[in-house]
């Protein structure tokens, strides 16, 4: 389905993601993890066309995606739905608006500014926000929602693009352990119910081996492992972080049950 | 542990969706309303405004293009003569960019005394900041075109009446713009300098300067723009430089025609010019330092 074949990114004299592959044959459930700066935003970025590659291609069912220009470009970028850690909505824009942008590229920009939505789309706005548990949120504006539920409504903008890939970057990356885990377990949903394909941009390695059937780990811009969470062993996470003997996998992690594991491993020792 | 539900209760949605529905009913409505008062007062007044033109518009329009095109046909038989004509009025333009350029200096720096004197929390007499701001409302209001006029009633024809009159323009305009800059500044190291003992004009040059420069430098630059702009008008009313030549040009009417085209070759170019490169030191200036 998707081919990434030696998909470089060069800023000045600094390579960000160097000569990536990576090949994926039915819709899985990717998780990408690394520091901050090893390349992960990058090559996501590319894959949706935010950015170009400097070198490299990316192939999607046989279509050359790196190549697209103008129309068909933003053709793809509607097939293929981004979800931001700061969610990047329009804050001052009701939620069900937020949603309905993600049909904009089926839209010319005189029904957009007239607000024009067909009343079938609308509906379908609404099941969907109702499907991720924030239909009551409706008429309200983005801005006054929490984080966890306006990345809730990004989602949902990304689901009404009917997309065949979802990337999100960071997705929980600015919310708390509550909602982290609500936004995963979301995404997790849409996966195995609507069969998507959904590579996330993690830097906690826990939620990748929870939720993901794939883990791939960058550093420095190279891919250094892709395998199953499984495969993922402390040596092998060290690596990806570049950390010493002293890291642990808790250290990293945002989870509450690890907390837990944490106290009650604790409160064994002392017993 | 928080479940998401992926079941809604169907009864309820319906409700949500039926009025959300109904709101964005209403909000067309409204646009769509809005729109017709729109077109209702374009199409109404436009039609008053023609029926008042001694001309008529739709009578007027298909010879819109008719003098641009005698000029351009004379100026293209004659374009053997284009290069000396350039070379000829090459001296004008350099009065008309002078006009300019002395006029946005002694403006910004009026503009610089009217703003720090006219901004909440930096002025040197907090009670006269209403008398400040009024006085570069007014220097703004009144444009240049209507100094110079009066200006040149009593000094006579020339450059210094125009370089005057845009001078003050440019200072109104500009003590409104870097008031505007100089509200956003951060005020502790004015307070910083206060503490030692630091005078006012001191406290100014030291702890506000620095911080606004690149934003007032820029728009010193886009005023300067302008201001080749208003110099080449005030030429016009006698103010000399590269409008008075283009008046003189013009205004004899077909035969000279060449002598136009010339001078708006040069016009165009000069502000392109200065455009570009005004445009590439604002760029400079605002987004970081020299890369």
């Amino acid at each position: 389905m998707l081919n990434i074949d030696a998909l470089t990114k060069r800023f000045g004299d600094k390579t960000a993601v160097d000569a990536a592959n990576i090949s994926v044959g039915t819709p899985t459930m990717i998780g990408v993890i690394g520091r901050s700066g090893a390349g992960k935003s990058t090559l996501l970025r590319m894959v949706n066309r935010l950015s170009d590659a400097t070198t490299g291609s990316i192939t999607y069912e046989g279509e050359e995606i790196t190549a697209l220009r103008g129309a068909a470009k933003r053709n793809w970028q509607s097939r293929c739905a981004m979800i931001f850690q700061q969610f990047n909505l329009v804050p001052r824009m009701d939620v069900v608006s937020n949603v309905l942008h993600g049909t904009l590229n089926s839209r010319s920009t005189l029904a957009t500014m007239f607000n024009l939505y067909p009343q079938a789309d609308i509906h379908r706005a609404i099941e969907i926000l109702d499907r991720l548990g924030i239909a009551d949120q409706a008429p309200k504006r983005a801005e006054a929602l929490s984080g966890g539920q306006q990345q809730r409504v990004a989602i949902a903008r990304a689901l009404m693009q009917d997309p065949k890939i979802i990337l999100a970057d960071e997705p929980i990356a600015s919310l708390d352990p509550m909602n982290a885990q609500v936004v995963m377990q979301s995404l997790r949903t849409i996966h195995e119910e609507d069969g998507r394909m959904v590579i996330a941009n993690l830097h906690t390695l826990d939620t990748a081996r929870r939720y993901c059937d794939r883990v791939i780990g960058m550093r420095d811009g190279r891919i250094v492992f892709d395998g199953t969470p499984a495969q993922l062993t402390t040596g092998v996470a060290r690596d990806i972080y570049g950390a010493g003997a002293d890291f642990s996998e808790a250290a990293t992690s945002t989870e509450i049950e690890t907390l837990d594991r944490q106290t009650t491993c604790a409160a064994g020792a002392y017993a | 542990m928080a479940d998401i539900s992926l079941s809604g209760a169907p009864q309820r949605v319906d409700d949500i969706q039926s009025s959300y529905m109904a709101q964005v009913q209403r909000r067309r409505l409204y646009g769509g309303l809005t729109l017709l008062i729109f077109v209702v007062l374009m199409v109404s007044g436009f039609n008053i405004a023609d029926d008042r033109n001694a001309g008529g518009f739709w009578e007027g329009l298909h010879q819109i293009g008719d003098y641009p095109a005698d000029v351009l046909s004379e100026a293209w038989a004659k374009r053997a003569d284009l290069p000396g004509l350039i070379v000829k009025y090459f001296p004008a333009l350099v009065e008309t960019i002078n006009i300019a350029a002395v006029s946005t200096l002694i403006g910004a720096l009026g503009g610089l005394f009217l703003s720090l004197l006219g901004t909440r929390g930096l002025a040197r007499w907090p009670r006269l900041i209403p008398l400040f701001r009024r006085l570069s409302d007014i220097m703004r209001a009144v444009p240049e075109i209507v100094i110079a006029l009066v200006l040149i009633f009593i000094l006579g024809g020339g450059p210094v009446p125009a370089m005057i009159a845009i001078a003050i323009h440019t200072a109104g305009a500009l003590g409104k713009m870097f008031s505007e800059v100089a509200e956003n500044a951060d005020l502790k190291s004015v307070e910083g300098l206060a503490s030692t003992g630091a005078t006012w004009s001191q406290r100014m040059l030291l702890g506000v300067l620095p911080q606004v420069a690149p934003n007032y430098v820029s728009y010193a630059l886009l005023r300067f723009e302008i201001n080749i702009r208003a110099s080449a008008i005030l030429g016009f009313v006698g103010a000399g430089g590269l409008g008075y030549e283009l008046r003189n040009a013009m205004a004899w009417g077909p035969g000279r025609f060449d002598e136009a085209g010339a001078i708006f070759i040069l016009l165009f170019g000069t502000i392109v010019f200065f455009d570009q490169l005004s445009s590439r030191y604002r760029n400079r200036l605002t987004e970081g330092h020299g890369q």
